[in-house]
């Protein structure tokens, strides 16, 4: 349990690191929703290539430590289909419509203190909060 | 450039979503349940990840980016509708399955037939996520 909070300290600082070096080096934020829905609907333009880069990093680079390591992870992700595609198009959608997910609203807004940061961060920690609640009352969890 | 900073800033959030354990729904769900046994990993996610950015941010405030361009306009201050509706989605999302669109992506080759079909169910939100953008702007706001 204590290395867990380490660990989670140690790769917060490596998000924020990546985050920095996107902010510095590229002038932008690293929000995924942002970057990925921006492909997906087509108005990234000129940034079609530098986003695709950033994706294949963000799935390459944990698929090569798994390789060149002895690590072994799991995700848990539960096996309900209905569940998983519920939950997907909810997470699409809202970070589209909402502006942001936890890498943008989360770590790129409170960081610079942005009041819509701070309110969409809390309000989907709110809301996330509520639905475990409720799974744990119906027993999905 | 701008790609090969983008390459390694994305393989270096990879790692940070790694290392963390964030890519464990489990850790997740464990942080989102405040009345049961609460996790408080994500937590240290966050702060730690807050810190290297708020360093940035004010390094950005006194100059431009290094492959040329400008830093982004100062936040907006409207809390609208789209904001707090999107917001309430997403967190419903997350908390039902413990997956937000970074570890979605940074888990993909070991997350499974599951992880991939959560992908693709939020692939195709973000897809029809303007057509339902321009339905909610086409009604008036009450709030």
């Amino acid at each position: 349990m204590e290395a867990d909070w380490i660990w989670g300290f140690v790769g917060g600082l490596a998000i924020g690191s990546a985050a920095a070096l996107y902010l510095l080096g590229n002038g932008r934020i690293m929000g995924v929703s942002g970057i990925l829905g921006g492909l997906i609907d087509r108005t990234a333009q000129s940034q079609m290539r530098e986003r695709l880069l950033f994706v294949a990093g963000l799935v390459g680079m944990p698929a090569l430590i798994l390789v060149f390591s002895d690590t072994v992870a799991d995700t848990n992700v539960s096996p309900n289909t209905l569940l998983l595609l519920g939950a997907g198009l909810l997470v699409g959608l809202g970070t589209r419509i909402g502006n942001g997910c936890t890498s943008g609203h989360g770590v790129c807004g409170i960081s610079r203190l942005s009041l819509r940061g701070i309110v969409a961060t809390c309000t989907f920690i709110a809301a996330g909060a509520l639905t475990v609640l409720v799974l744990r009352i119906v027993g999905g969890l | 450039m701008r790609g090969l900073i983008a390459l390694l800033s994305g393989a270096l959030f990879g790692t940070g979503l790694f290392l963390s354990g964030m890519t464990d729904t489990t850790k997740v769900q464990g942080f989102l349940d405040f009345f049961g046994n609460w996790d408080a990993t994500l937590a240290f996610v966050m702060g730690g990840a807050i810190l290297p950015m708020a360093v940035a941010w004010r390094v950005a405030a006194t100059g431009s980016p290094f492959s040329g361009g400008s830093f982004p306009k100062p936040p907006s201050r409207v809390i609208d509708r789209n904001l707090i509706l999107g917001a309430v989605m997403f967190g419903t999302g997350w908390g039902l399955v413990g997956l937000c669109p970074g570890p979605a992506l940074a888990s993909l080759s070991f997350g499974g037939l599951e992880g991939m079909i959560f992908l693709c169910a939020m692939g195709v939100g973000m897809w029809i996520a303007p057509a339902a953008k321009r339905y909610l702007d086409s009604r008036p706001s009450t709030a």
